[in-house]
């Protein structure tokens, strides 16, 4: 349980969920921020205004995901690292997952890092197709890997080091 | 000799740099404003911090603290009301208004006509058998050798506390590519923010609620660790016992308010769990029972450091206006500062910070 350990469960996930529809229609941002904590940057780093936190900055992100068009900045201004875009549009049978990054070393596009997930667990080893640092002084990379469509909602961290030239 | 000056704030950190910030913003030309630092840099805990910050643009949300922490101290040091002075330990505040200093091997006397005491906090300890082995540290000294000093502090770390102090240095352990090898949390659930928890859980830390240490081993240093599981009265549940080998121990088990200088002062003290120590009694202007003596930050309770700094700029203001000094605007930014105090506190993780300070409302009307 979430409170218990930090991995979300299946239902917490569900609530923050966009759609399959709008999943299968391209990059979109999905907030996995479950508690009310104060806390707003997502929304005020969104370009399109697709994100509130309202009536205070104490609520959980709500994400209007037919406006979202999963520009990732908002993964690179949450502070909690909790916002991942997905998108199931990559490939016919690959998804891509962005993940907030912030250990050394940061693989490089084309090589393979292995998939974490929500607990820690090895998923197995995907392609790096973008890894890039957020701007200013933020310091936090954004790793997109490409991963089997059915990981897509699995994956969610890097292990640091160790990555393959393939 | 004895300096007479306006203002002094004690304490150069997120809540003191603001806090002499916001009194210069409303001193008139030529106000003596002096900030007393006893470490040799500005920035107190912030030159640490090296995680972005929650909260809203207000209070430099998503920026990281070590970047806010320059940014308030290159501020502090441009401004010419404000006079910085570092290595400089506040040693005694006197009834009659004087208050003394040791700086550069001399002992200095002021004369303020106001007082900010900003002096924040210091760790807690835990007891059982084997906590004086080398080895065991709190997390704030940990943090400080890896973030500060730049010295790897570890090779296997168990952690102790999962509030937001142990969350993140187990985060930045990691970083700095000391292995984790679990975060004991005596609580049947974790204190501090989840996204954090969460971060730990993916790079495969395990978080253990209803846990606690029974007792720390190893000949000349820490060689590892007993853990024992709680029951939901805290109570030790023999037979679960487990050994966890690691070389250092980090404690990060809460924060305590350093306020030696304000019993010094006789500024009436009330003990209020929720603010997890003995602490002033305020009034809502942030002074003390002693009238010119106002607090800000960890010093009047342990929270969040953004709010340690809206917190700065509350008490600066306050000063201010009972100096005299242009209290309309001083006016203006002390009720802006209660509103975003309250923002800040009003979700559910905010809860024991509104108990704790309607307790300490509750015994200042219950002393008049």
């Amino acid at each position: 349980m979430l409170s218990q350990n930090g991995i979300p469960t299946a239902e917490d996930l569900q609530q923050v969920m966009p759609s399959e529809e709008r999943l299968n229609k391209g990059p979109v941002a999905i907030a996995e921020c479950f508690q009310c904590i104060p806390c707003n940057p997502c929304s005020t780093a969104c370009p399109v205004h697709a994100i509130t936190v309202q009536p205070d900055i104490n609520q959980t992100p709500v994400i209007d995901w037919d406006r979202c068009i999963g520009c990732r900045q908002c993964v690179a201004a949450c502070p909690g690292l909790a916002i991942f875009v997905v998108d199931m549009a990559y490939r016919p049978d690959m998804a891509t997952v962005t993940i907030p990054f912030e250990f050394l070393p940061v693989p490089e596009k084309g090589m393979k890092a292995q998939g974490l997930s929500r607990a820690g667990a090895p998923l197995g080893w995907f392609e790096v197709v973008e890894a890039r640092q957020a701007r200013g002084n933020n310091l936090t990379w954004l790793v997109t890997l490409a991963v089997p469509k059915d990981l897509a909602m699995e994956v969610r961290n890097i292990k640091a080091g160790g990555y393959r030239n393939e | 000799m004895i300096r007479d000056i306006d203002l002094m704030i004690v304490g150069g950190g997120p809540a003191g740099l603001m806090a002499a910030l916001a009194a210069a913003e409303a001193a008139p030309e030529g106000a003596k404003i002096l900030l007393c630092e006893r470490d040799e840099a500005l920035g107190g805990q912030l030159v640490k911090q090296t995680h972005k910050f929650f909260g809203s643009e207000k209070q430099h949300a998503g920026e990281r603290g070590i970047f806010i922490g320059r940014g308030l101290s290159d501020a502090v040091h441009a401004e010419a009301k404000i006079e910085v002075m570092t290595d400089a330990t506040v040693l005694g505040l006197y009834e009659d208004g004087i208050v003394t200093v040791l700086n550069d091997d001399k002992h200095l006397k002021f004369r303020p006509r106001k007082l900010i005491v900003a002096t924040g906090a210091s760790e807690k300890f835990l007891a059982f058998p084997g906590n004086d082995l080398p080895g065991i540290y709190g997390a704030g000294a940990v943090q400080t050798l890896m973030n500060v000093s730049g010295v790897k502090p570890a090779e296997r770390v168990v952690m102790v506390g999962a509030g937001n102090i142990g969350l993140i240095v187990s985060y930045q352990l990691l970083q700095a590519g000391v292995d984790v090898a679990c975060v004991v949390e005596a609580a049947p659930k974790i204190g501090g923010y989840l996204v954090h928890a969460s971060k730990l859980a993916r790079s495969g830390v395990p978080i253990r609620t209803g846990w606690t240490v029974k007792e720390a081993f190893g000949d000349q240093e820490l060689e590892g660790v007993v853990l024992i599981r709680l029951d939901e009265n805290f109570q030790p549940i023999e037979g679960t016992e487990e050994t966890v080998y690691c070389d250092t121990l980090c404690l990060a088990v809460g924060l305590s308010p350093l306020a030696e200088l304000l019993y010094q002062a006789d500024c009436a003290m009330t003990y209020v769990r929720e603010l997890s120590g003995a602490v002033p009694v305020v009034d809502e202007d942030l002074m003390t029972s002693v009238s010119g003596i106002y607090v800000c930050g960890d010093v009047s309770g342990i929270e969040e450091a953004s709010s340690a700094m809206v917190e700065g700029r509350l008490a600066g203001f306050a000063a201010a206006k009972a100096l005299g000094w242009n209290a309309d605007l001083a006016q203006a930014e002390i009720e802006k500062a209660r509103e975003e105090l309250n923002e800040l506190r009003s979700g559910p993780t905010g809860a024991r910070i509104r108990a704790g300070i309607a307790k300490v409302q509750e015994r200042r009307e219950g002393s008049c």
